[in-house]
C-alpha cells in the first residue's frame, strides 16, 4: 500500500475518533442546558406573577352558571372573569385547604365544606355592608344554614336542591313494574336493584352525599357516627353493590340524557338538567327526578370568599351583581336548581315555577333534612367504607 | 465535567431530595384543622408514626398495592410481548424506512396524553365506534369501559413506546457480523435469536419493563378514566385519602411506601438480571 494512502486513512480515523469526542461533548452540553432551561421554566412558574388588571377567579360547580349573567357582569363592571370549574367537593376542598388556590369566588355546599372551610379559618367573612342585594335573600332558607354558619357571616345562598333518584320512568318500569318509583327502595332493595341492574345503575361517587341518605333510609339519624349505624349502611350498600355499573362524580347528566343509565343517585337539578337535554335530543328518552318520601336531603350551594383572595372587591362586587333577581332568574332558568331571592319568581320560567322537585312545597320541605358536621374520625371512618364499597370487598 | 455533574447532582436534590423530604415530614406529622391541613412537625419534633401504623394495619392498604403490581406486571408483560417483535421489526427494516416506523412509534405523544386516554372513552363506550362495528356484525354489544380490560388496553397503549425505544436502541446497534457468524456456524434462526439477539438486547429489555414497570404502578389517571370501581390501585387509595379525607399525613405515607417499594423492587429485578446474564457469559 502507497504510503500516501495509510496516510489518508490514519487522518480519517483519527477525524473520526475526533468527531466522536466532540460528539460525547455536545450531548453532555445539550443535557446539561436543557436541565437548565427546565429548572428555569419550573422557577418562572413557582414564582407568581401578578397581574394589575381587574381580574375575578370564580372556581364554581360544572354546570351551574348562567353563561349571559358572567358576560353582563363583565360588560358592567369591566372586570376580566377567569371561570373555573370541579365536579366535586373534595376538589375544591383540597385546593382550599392547601391555601394559595388563586381563586375570588368559591361555592362550596354548606355540609362538609363550607362549615369545614369556615372552621380552618379559609373563608373571608363577608362585609354584608358592600353587598346592598343581601336583602333579597329569603330569611327561612338562610336561617337552614345556620347549623353551618351561625350569624351567616361567611356565605350568601348560591342554589339550592336535594339529593335524591334520577330515572328513565319507562325502562324502569318495564324491569321492575311492582318497584315503588317515590322510595329509596327502588335502589336500596336488592331485588329491585337486581331486576333494574341490566339497564345501568349509576351511583354518585360521593360518600358524604350518599351515607346521609342511607342512614335516613334505615330510618337512623342522618349524622349518626354510631359504628354500628355505619355498619348497617356498610350491609345495604355492600347489597346493591353488584348490580352498581358505574360510579360517577359528574357526568351523570349526560349518561342519564343519553340514556346510557336508567338509575342514578343524584343532585336534583342535575337530574332535571338531564331531562332537558333529553328533551331536546328527541331520543324518546324521559329523565325524571324522584326526592324519594323516607327524606332527601338538602343542600344549599354558598357563595363564599377565600381568606386568602386577592380581588375581594370585585369577589363582592359579584355576590352583590349575582343576588339581583333578575340575574337569579336567569340563573335558575338555565341550570334549573331554585334559588333563594324570592324577587326572582315573577321572571322565573312557568313550567320550572310548576315543578315541586325544584320548588317543593312546604309538606316536601318538612320531609328534606339537613346535616350537621361531621367529627373527622368519624368522616375517615366513612371514607375508608366508601373505599371498601367501592372496590367490592 | 465537573461543572455539568455538579449541575445534574442539584437537579436530583432540588427535584427528587427535597420533594421527598417534604413528604416524609408531612407523613410523619398530625392531621389537623388548618390551612394546609396537618400540624407541622417541626419545631419540637413531634413525630407521628399513626399515618404509616394505619397504611401497615388496615389491609385495605395492601390490597390496592398488591393489586397495583398485579396490574403493572401484567401491563408490563404484555409490553414486552407486543415491543420487542415491533422493535426487532424495526430494527431489521431497511434504513430508509426505519424513521418513518420510529416516528410512528412516537407520533401519538405529539398530541395531549388525557385526549388519547379520552378518545379511548369514544371507542369503548357501549355505543362507542368499537360496538357500533360489533353491532353491525350482528353481534350483541359488549360492556368494554369501566372495566378491567379497558383499563389495560389504556396502561399497555400510553406506555408501549417507552417498550419500543429502549429495545431499539439496543437491537439497531447489535452487530449483524455475529449474527451471520451463528448462521454459518449452522444455527437455525430460532437459535441464532434465543442464544445471540435476545442476550443482547436484554439491558434494552429490562430498561423497557422498568419505564413501563415503575409508573404503571402508581398510575391514577388511566383506571380513574376507564377502569371500573373495583380496580382500586395505590394511586387512587392515595388520591382518595389526599382528596376525600382530606388526610395529607396518610396520603404521603402511602407515597413514601410506594416510593420505597419502587426502589426496592427494581433494584432487586436488576440484581436478578445481572446475575442471570454473568452466569450465562460465564
Amino acid at each position: 500500500m502507497p504510503a500516501g494512502e495509510s496516510n489518508v486513512a490514519r487522518s480519517h480515523c483519527e477525524e473520526r475518533r475526533h468527531q466522536a469526542v466532540s460528539t460525547r461533548t455536545h450531548i453532555w452540553l445539550l443535557i446539561a442546558s436543557s436541565l437548565l432551561a427546565i429548572t428555569a421554566v419550573l422557577v418562572a412558574f413557582v414564582v407568581p406573577a401578578r397581574a394589575q388588571e381587574r381580574v375575578l377567579n370564580i372556581y364554581n360547580w360544572t354546570d351551574y352558571i348562567d353563561p349571559a349573567a358572567l358576560e353582563r357582569f363583565q360588560k358592567e363592571t369591566g372586570i376580566t372573569v377567569h371561570y373555573d370549574v370541579f365536579d366535586s367537593l373534595e376538589t375544591l376542598e383540597a385546593k382550599l385547604l392547601a391555601g394559595h388556590s388563586g381563586y375570588d369566588v368559591v361555592v362550596p355546599s354548606n355540609e362538609p365544606t363550607f362549615s369545614r372551610l369556615i372552621k380552618v379559618g379559609a373563608l373571608a367573612p363577608i362585609d354584608r355592608a358592600r353587598v346592598p342585594n343581601w336583602k333579597n335573600l329569603d330569611p327561612g332558607l338562610m336561617r337552614k344554614v345556620e347549623s353551618s354558619d351561625p350569624g351567616n357571616r361567611y356565605g350568601a345562598i348560591y342554589l339550592w336542591g336535594t339529593t335524591g333518584i334520577g330515572l328513565i320512568p319507562d325502562r324502569v318500569k318495564r324491569l321492575a313494574p311492582d318497584a315503588p318509583m317515590d322510595s329509596w327502595d327502588l335502589l336500596f332493595k336488592q331485588e329491585n336493584a337486581k331486576r333494574i341492574a341490566p339497564c345501568g345503575i349509576t351511583m354518585m361517587d360521593s360518600a358524604i352525599d350518599v351515607i346521609p341518605g342511607v342512614l335516613k333510609y334505615l330510618g337512623k339519624n342522618p349524622d349518626s357516627t354510631d359504628p354500628t349505624d355505619l355498619a348497617a349502611v356498610e350491609r345495604t350498600l355492600m347489597g346493591i353493590r353488584r348490580y352498581i355499573r358505574s360510579f360517577a362524580s359528574g357526568g351523570t347528566l349526560e349518561a342519564l340524557a343519553a340514556g346510557q343509565t336508567c338509575l342514578a343517585l343524584d343532585y336534583s337539578g342535575d337530574v332535571i338538567q338531564a331531562g332537558a337535554r333529553a328533551a331536546e335530543a328527541k331520543h324518546g328518552i324521559t329523565v325524571r327526578y324522584v326526592a324519594p318520601k323516607e327524606g332527601a336531603q338538602l343542600g344549599f350551594d354558598m357563595l363564599a370568599i377565600p381568606t386568602d383572595a386577592e380581588h375581594k372587591d370585585a369577589a363582592l362586587m359579584f355576590i352583590d351583581f349575582v343576588l339581583q333577581p333578575e340575574v337569579m332568574a336567569g340563573i335558575t332558568n338555565t341550570v334549573r336548581y331554585a334559588n333563594a331571592v324570592p324577587a326572582s319568581r315573577p321572571m322565573i320560567r312557568p313550567e320550572l315555577l310548576a315543578d315541586t322537585n325544584i320548588f317543593p312545597t312546604p309538606e316536601q320541605m318538612a320531609a328534606f333534612f339537613t346535616i350537621g358536621p361531621v367529627p373527622q374520625a368519624a368522616a375517615r371512618e366513612r371514607t375508608r367504607m366508601w373505599a371498601r364499597f367501592k372496590a367490592g370487598h | 465535567m465537573i461543572a455539568v455533574l455538579a449541575i445534574v447532582w442539584a437537579w436530583l436534590l432540588v427535584l427528587l431530595v427535597l420533594p421527598t423530604l417534604i413528604v416524609l415530614k408531612i407523613a410523619l406529622s398530625y392531621p389537623a384543622d388548618s390551612v394546609p391541613p396537618y400540624a407541622p412537625m417541626l419545631p419540637g419534633l413531634h413525630v407521628s408514626t399513626d399515618a404509616f401504623a394505619l397504611i401497615l394495619s388496615d389491609p385495605l392498604y395492601a390490597q390496592a398495592l398488591l393489586l397495583s403490581l398485579k396490574v403493572a406486571g401484567l401491563s408490563t408483560a404484555i409490553c414486552l410481548l407486543a415491543g420487542y417483535p415491533m422493535a426487532l421489526a424495526i430494527a431489521r427494516s431497511p434504513e430508509r424506512w426505519r424513521n418513518l416506523l420510529l416516528m410512528l412509534v412516537m407520533l401519538p405523544f405529539w398530541t395531549g396524553f388525557l385526549m388519547r386516554i379520552n378518545a379511548w372513552i369514544g371507542l369503548l363506550q357501549d355505543d362507542g365506534w368499537i360496538n357500533t362495528i360489533i353491532v353491525m356484525l350482528g353481534l350483541s354489544p359488549l360492556r368494554l369501559l369501566y372495566t378491567d380490560v379497558a383499563m389495560y388496553i389504556g396502561i399497555v397503549y400510553t406506555y408501549l413506546p417507552f417498550m419500543v425505544l429502549p429495545i431499539y436502541a439496543r437491537l439497531s446497534q447489535l452487530d449483524g457480523r455475529l449474527l451471520e457468524a451463528a448462521a454459518d456456524l449452522g444455527a437455525p434462526p430460532w437459535q441464532v435469536f434465543g442464544a445471540v439477539t435476545l442476550p443482547l438486547s436484554l439491558p434494552g429489555v429490562w430498561a423497557g419493563v422498568l419505564l413501563v414497570f415503575i409508573p404503571a404502578a402508581g398510575e391514577f389517571v388511566i383506571p380513574e378514566l376507564l377502569g371500573g370501581p373495583q380496580a382500586q390501585l395505590i394511586g387512587r387509595m392515595l388520591w382518595q385519602e389526599f382528596f376525600q379525607n382530606g388526610d395529607w399525613p396518610t396520603a404521603s405515607a402511602i407515597a413514601c411506601a410506594l416510593l420505597a417499594l419502587l426502589l426496592l423492587l427494581p433494584a432487586a429485578l436488576l440484581r436478578v438480571g445481572r446475575t442471570t446474564l454473568s452466569r450465562r457469559s460465564s
